[in-house]
């Protein structure tokens, strides 16, 4: 007695194995897609910009001549920025997770909040920037102030935070909680002593994707009132500036086709400073990362 | 212990870096304002914020860069938010100046008038679009606002001189314009294109050089761009009155040559120039030098009696 048709599983299997071929295929392609676009577009700004880097264009201001035009205030304007963005967006972010997930009762309300968190996390940074020019630029009377935008950025990206920190502390095991409660231990020292160290890598990971969000943003600023045109470093929080994306936005529109080598140099130092924040996101998630 | 050893050694040498980076720049931050209070007269401290037009952006760039290099004490701030974006803030009373490229509208007056700020509109520029053709071209000499909408705009068919007057060559018509990322293709896109799409067959560039060349090298082609480089061109192209009107530096003045051409402006908040000695200065500044940073990046200047009068009614206002 034969259990097994030969035959009729051949031709079933065909199928199958063509079917499973083309979508092997397909994944490929939109891979392949994805990485050629990024290919063309990281030579591109590099073969244009390269020329254009050295370091007088890291220490000069910006230039109606292209060739003395720096991006220094832009560069330092943006390294004030991310100061006052992290630490709120981090603090507020991590804090409003650690609440939604271990004290927060799961209810109705709870959902609604979880709900429009997640919707927050898709509004347009336009929307953000007049949020942020309404209440800090002009309620609080911060004005054009590294303080009011690193506030507004904060706001922008805080969604992201607080959604991936609370999936990096759901993801933290059942069974250490009941260990450390067993143990006699508080809501607080669980919390600070196990919960939170497990889940720093997770926690990491999403705010410093979030901060290079913030890092990149030009509409926000735009409408909060950032000039572009200035010739000073900022010296503290209440100090006006430039930053990295409104610099480039800036040169990129202008006619002079000199102008565009200087917008696609600017592109690359962004671009670096991203890369300089993903790295220490990968080092410190392998430097925490345990698994249970 | 060894990792620490590294942390602890890294982060004294990265802190002795970053004070020795901060020491010498303070150091020239010095020595450069010594070198300038002996040139000149008087010091001026404080901080003067403007925002409005990106098309009057680069003359306030070179402006702002001249006068950081005199008054290194006075903070010049100056966003792009765009005419409406900077009257905006004015109204709100944040900036002392906001630069437009058109007239004030009645209603941001009003706003103005509501808010009790009273402001001094002060010219700057002139910023000019020439027609052009080659020289060759023997039968066009005078285009209507018309015709050029009719000239530019893709309609899916080829477009022959023919087309606009049958007295001239049935010849396909050969295009040049500046690249879509220029103020010059906006400006002709707000005034001639109205938001329609150019021709397919434009030949965009946004090196002004090959459009100049392509211009010269074919009998039936033409093209637009800055009133200023078609100055440094003159002897190799034709330029096409608009209207009846050409394009110089009366025409252009008394507005008659329109649309296409229109003034650029900054207007100052009274009260802050008044109170304020760094505002006072900087504008004061501005009209020295916008003839100059205009001329430098393809505007057209004001006459020197213009500028002359804009800086005795700014003194008026003191």
């Amino acid at each position: 007695m034969r259990y097994i048709e030969q035959e009729k599983v051949i031709r079933r299997m065909n199928g199958r194995m063509v079917i499973n071929r083309i979508f092997q295929g397909f994944f490929m392609f939109a891979t392949a897609l994805a990485l050629l676009a990024l290919v063309i577009l990281l030579y591109r700004i590099v073969s244009q910009g390269a020329g254009h880097l050295s370091l007088e264009f890291l220490t000069n201001f910006a230039s109606r001549f292209p060739e003395k035009a720096g991006i220094k205030a832009a560069l330092v304007g943006s390294i004030w920025l991310m100061a006052v963005v992290a630490p709120t967006s981090i603090l507020l972010g991590v804090g409003s997770a650690i609440y939604l997930e271990e004290y927060a009762k799961k209810g109705r309300i709870t959902s609604f909040i979880q709900m429009n968190i997640s919707n927050l996390a898709g509004v347009p940074s336009v929307v953000f920037g007049l949020l942020g020019l309404t209440i800090f630029v002009r309620a609080l009377a911060l004005g054009n102030s590294i303080l009011a935008a690193g506030f507004t950025m904060s706001l922008l990206i805080l969604p992201v935070i607080i959604v991936s920190a609370q999936e990096a502390i759901r993801s933290v095991p059942r069974e250490l909680r009941d260990a450390s409660y067993g143990m006699g231990a508080t809501k607080w020292q669980t919390i600070v002593r196990i919960i939170l160290p497990a889940a720093i890598p997770g926690i990491l990971t999403g705010s410093i994707l979030a901060l290079s969000r913030a890092i990149g943003e030009t509409a926000p600023l735009i409408v909060v009132g950032i000039p572009v045109i200035i010739q000073f470093l900022p010296e503290g929080v209440m100090d006006t500036f430039t930053a990295l994306p409104m610099q480039i936005y800036d040169w990129s529109s202008r006619p002079q086709a000199e102008f565009q080598t200087v917008a696609a140099a600017g592109i690359i130092v962004l671009m670096v400073v991203l890369l300089f924040m993903n790295s220490i996101a990968v080092y410190i998630r392998n430097k925490f990362d345990k698994s249970y | 212990m060894r990792n620490w050893k590294f942390a602890m050694a890294s982060t004294i040498l990265g802190t002795a870096f970053v004070l020795g980076a901060c020491g010498s720049t303070e150091e020239t931050a010095t020595g450069s304002e010594t070198a300038d209070s002996s040139s000149d007269e008087a010091v001026v401290e404080g901080s003067v914020a403007g925002d409005g037009s990106s098309t009057v952006a680069p003359i306030l760039e070179g402006i702002v860069e001249e006068y950081a290099a005199v008054q290194p004490e006075v903070q010049v701030t100056v966003g792009v938010s765009g005419t409406g974006g900077g009257f905006e803030k004015f109204i709100q009373g944040e900036t002392a100046f906001s630069n437009a490229s058109r007239p004030i509208k009645d209603e941001e007056a009003a706003a103005l008038e509501e808010a009790g700020i009273e402001y001094s509109e002060f010219l700057l520029a002139y910023d000019g679009l020439s027609v052009v053709v080659n020289q060759e071209n023997d039968w066009v000499e005078d285009l209507t606002v018309e015709d050029l909408k009719e000239l530019w705009v893709e309609d899916g068919s080829n477009k022959m001189w023919s087309d606009i007057n049958p007295e001239w060559p049935d010849e396909e018509v050969v295009f040049y314009a500046p690249g879509t990322a220029s103020g010059t293709y906006d400006y002709f896109n707000e005034v001639i294109l109205e938001e329609e799409d150019i021709v397919e067959s434009a030949t965009l560039s946004e090196d002004d050089n090959t459009l100049v060349q392509g211009i010269q090298g074919d009998p039936n082609a033409i093209g637009f761009f800055g009133y200023a480089y078609y100055i440094a061109n003159q002897d190799t192209l034709k330029v096409v009155t608009i209207d009846g009107v050409e394009p110089n530096p009366e025409t252009i003045e008394s507005g008659d040559y329109s649309p296409l051409s229109r003034p650029l402006f900054t207007y100052a908040n009274n009260a802050k120039i008044a109170e304020d000695e760094a505002a006072y200065d900087f504008m004061q500044f501005t009209l020295e030098n916008a003839g100059q940073m205009a001329e430098a990046v393809g505007y057209v200047p004001l006459a020197v009696e213009d500028y002359e009068q804009g800086l005795s009614d700014l003194k008026a206002l003191k």
